[in-house]
């Protein structure tokens, strides 16, 4: 490559006494104060959140209602801070799903220890548990940022899901010949 | 109403009038801080301080607007430096340290007592100032107390017995003590002008405005930023050193000394500085405006008294002294404030100077421009005397 030798001009008497340039550096200051704020006003106004935003975990249930999360306790070991707890349990005899699978009987995750690594969300093997656009925890003690399982079914609400696993399972117990 | 007043014993009306100029200088000066975060704001394009309201004010509908504006930061800056803890460091001395900020106060708040902030015409139709002290001596007082205001810094910064605060101080006491020099050297020629030989000597700021006062295109009609540009010029620079305003933010820089001559004080005492600092802006630039941009004159070529006669021509009471007055104070008032809102117009364009650049500019520029400046116009003036006579 070729070493260009830039020849540094002197500087005018204008530019020496700086008057000019700190004169154009007013005006420039001033077209700002004229122009709208580019702030967003955050409690009130939302940013635009991507897509694939990997925000705060949160449990998932089917479009009938049911909740995915079969307490296998996966998210639980795959979790690099240990901040998800998991008290596995089984559905009760009433239920309509009762002895087709599991669910969890308690789900706390630590927002205080989450990293938001998403591993949670790679290892679920029923697409349960799922990294969503929700981006502001705060509380204002250590018990409040514990997400238990109502929050987190709160959090998530419903994710569009067409296999309709449960109730594949539901009539394969019931006809026999599951798979 | 006027009677009884003017009836009191003098002491009193000074005390009663000395109480009112501070109880509204003392306000403004305050109110300056949340301004300058104001304006910094809108300069940078974003809201600035817009969320504080006093919880139940928040009712009243239509709030929101003087809460958009921030204007209930004020209170919540006050009562903040009011309540929370001061502590004082173990490692000073607790006399000098206290001292500081009330020595700091004084200077910037008696200042004010040779400044006229406007003017009325009485019955014999003679223009009278409303002033607290009118000396002859005014710009000279102006000059000798304000400059008082360095002891506040170097007493600040060597009691705080700590390391910063003390280079702040040096720094701040060997920049003040450099501009003044200019500063001074730049309004001489003014005063030559206005005391022509054989004429009643006078340093008062009053007659500098009086001076300027003229209507139509008559020679004192013009405003002496215009015959004195230099001098405006150079008073203006030294001004900004003078009140530590950016770019010679140097007794305080964040950057390299944490805060300054003020890195150990805490609430209300720091606000103290901070109060003065902004009350030896608001007195220069009323001097600066005094001197130069025509005192309580709306226009060069439409003196106070013009308008005052215009006004009268549609309501008689216009005439009255009172809202002579007040019309005077107001024109004034507002010149100073868009003086204010200049210093942190150029807060938010210019960075800050180096310490070697802030001596540089001081000792090796301003001065021998103030003292060419001033010899072009003794040189200027005694010939325009010689061709008179």
């Amino acid at each position: 490559m070729a070493v260009i030798q830039v020849e540094r001009k002197p500087l005018s008497f204008a530019e020496r006494t700086y008057i000019p340039q700190i004169l154009g550096g007013l005006k420039t200051t001033f077209k700002h104060l004229l122009k709208p704020t580019v702030t967003l006003q955050y409690p009130e106004q939302r940013p635009e959140i991507p897509k694939n935003y990997r925000g705060v975990p949160t449990l998932v249930k089917d479009p009938n209602g049911r909740e995915k999360c079969v307490s296998c306790q996966l998210c639980e070991f795959v979790c690099p801070p240990k901040a998800i707890r998991i008290t596995p349990g089984e559905i009760p005899e009433d239920s309509i799903n009762a002895h087709v699978e599991k669910a969890p009987q308690a789900f706390d995750i630590d927002m205080l220890r989450c990293i938001y690594c998403g591993l949670c969300q790679e290892v679920c093997p029923e697409e349960a548990i799922w990294l969503q656009n929700q981006f502001s925890m705060s509380g204002y003690t250590r018990a409040e940022m514990v997400n238990n399982k109502a929050k987190l079914y709160e959090l998530g609400g419903t994710l569009p899901d067409d296999h309709f696993k449960w109730d594949k399972k539901k009539s394969a117990e019931e006809h026999g010949n599951a798979h | 109403m006027f009677d009884f007043y003017f009836n009191l014993p003098l002491w009193l009306r000074l005390v009663l009038q000395g109480t009112a100029v501070i109880l509204v200088l003392f306000p403004i000066a305050a109110a300056c801080s949340m301004a300058e975060r104001k304006i910094s704001a809108w300069l940078q394009g974003r809201p600035g301080p817009n969320r504080t309201v006093p919880p139940i004010l928040a009712w009243i509908p239509g709030i929101g607007v003087f809460q958009r504006l921030g204007l209930f930061q004020l209170a919540a800056d006050g009562g903040k430096f009011t309540f929370k803890e001061d502590p004082i460091p173990g490692h000073v001395n607790k006399f000098y340290f206290v001292a500081a900020p009330i020595l700091a106060m004084i200077p910037a708040l008696s200042t004010i007592v040779v400044v006229p902030f406007g003017a009325y015409f009485n019955e014999a139709g003679k223009l009278v100032p409303i002033i607290l002290a009118n000396l002859d001596i005014g710009l000279l007082a102006v000059f000798a107390v304000s400059s008082l205001g360095v002891y506040a810094v170097i007493l600040a910064g060597w009691a705080s017995n700590s390391k910063y605060p003390f280079l702040g101080g040096v720094r701040a006491s060997a920049q003040l003590i450099s501009y003044e020099l200019s500063m001074t050297l730049s309004v001489l020629p003014v005063f030559l002008w206005i005391n022509a030989p054989g004429g009643e000597g006078t340093l008062s700021l009053f007659r500098v405005v009086e001076l300027q006062s003229g209507s139509g295109f008559a020679w004192d009609s013009v405003w002496y930023v215009f015959y004195f540009p230099l001098s405006a010029f150079i008073f203006l620079v030294a001004l900004f050193a003078e009140t530590n305003r950016q770019p010679f933010d140097m007794p305080e820089s964040e950057s390299d000394l944490v805060g300054g001559f003020h890195t150990e004080y805490g609430a209300f005492k720091w606000s103290l500085f901070f109060v003065a600092e902004y009350c030896h802006m608001i007195v220069g630039s009323a001097v600066f405006i005094l001197l130069f941009c025509g005192g309580w004159n709306p226009l060069p070529g439409l003196p106070l008294g013009d308008v005052i006669h215009w006004l009268s021509g549609f309501a008689s009471w216009a005439a009255h002294p009172l809202v002579m007055g007040l019309i005077g104070i107001g024109i004034f008032l507002g010149k100073v404030f868009a003086s204010i809102f200049f210093f942190m117009w150029v807060r938010w364009t210019l960075p800050r100077f180096r310490y070697d650049q802030v001596m540089t500019i001081g000792w090796k520029k301003l001065l021998p421009l103030a003292i060419a400046n001033l010899i072009i116009y003794t040189l200027g003036i005694a010939v325009l005397a010689h061709l008179k006579k």
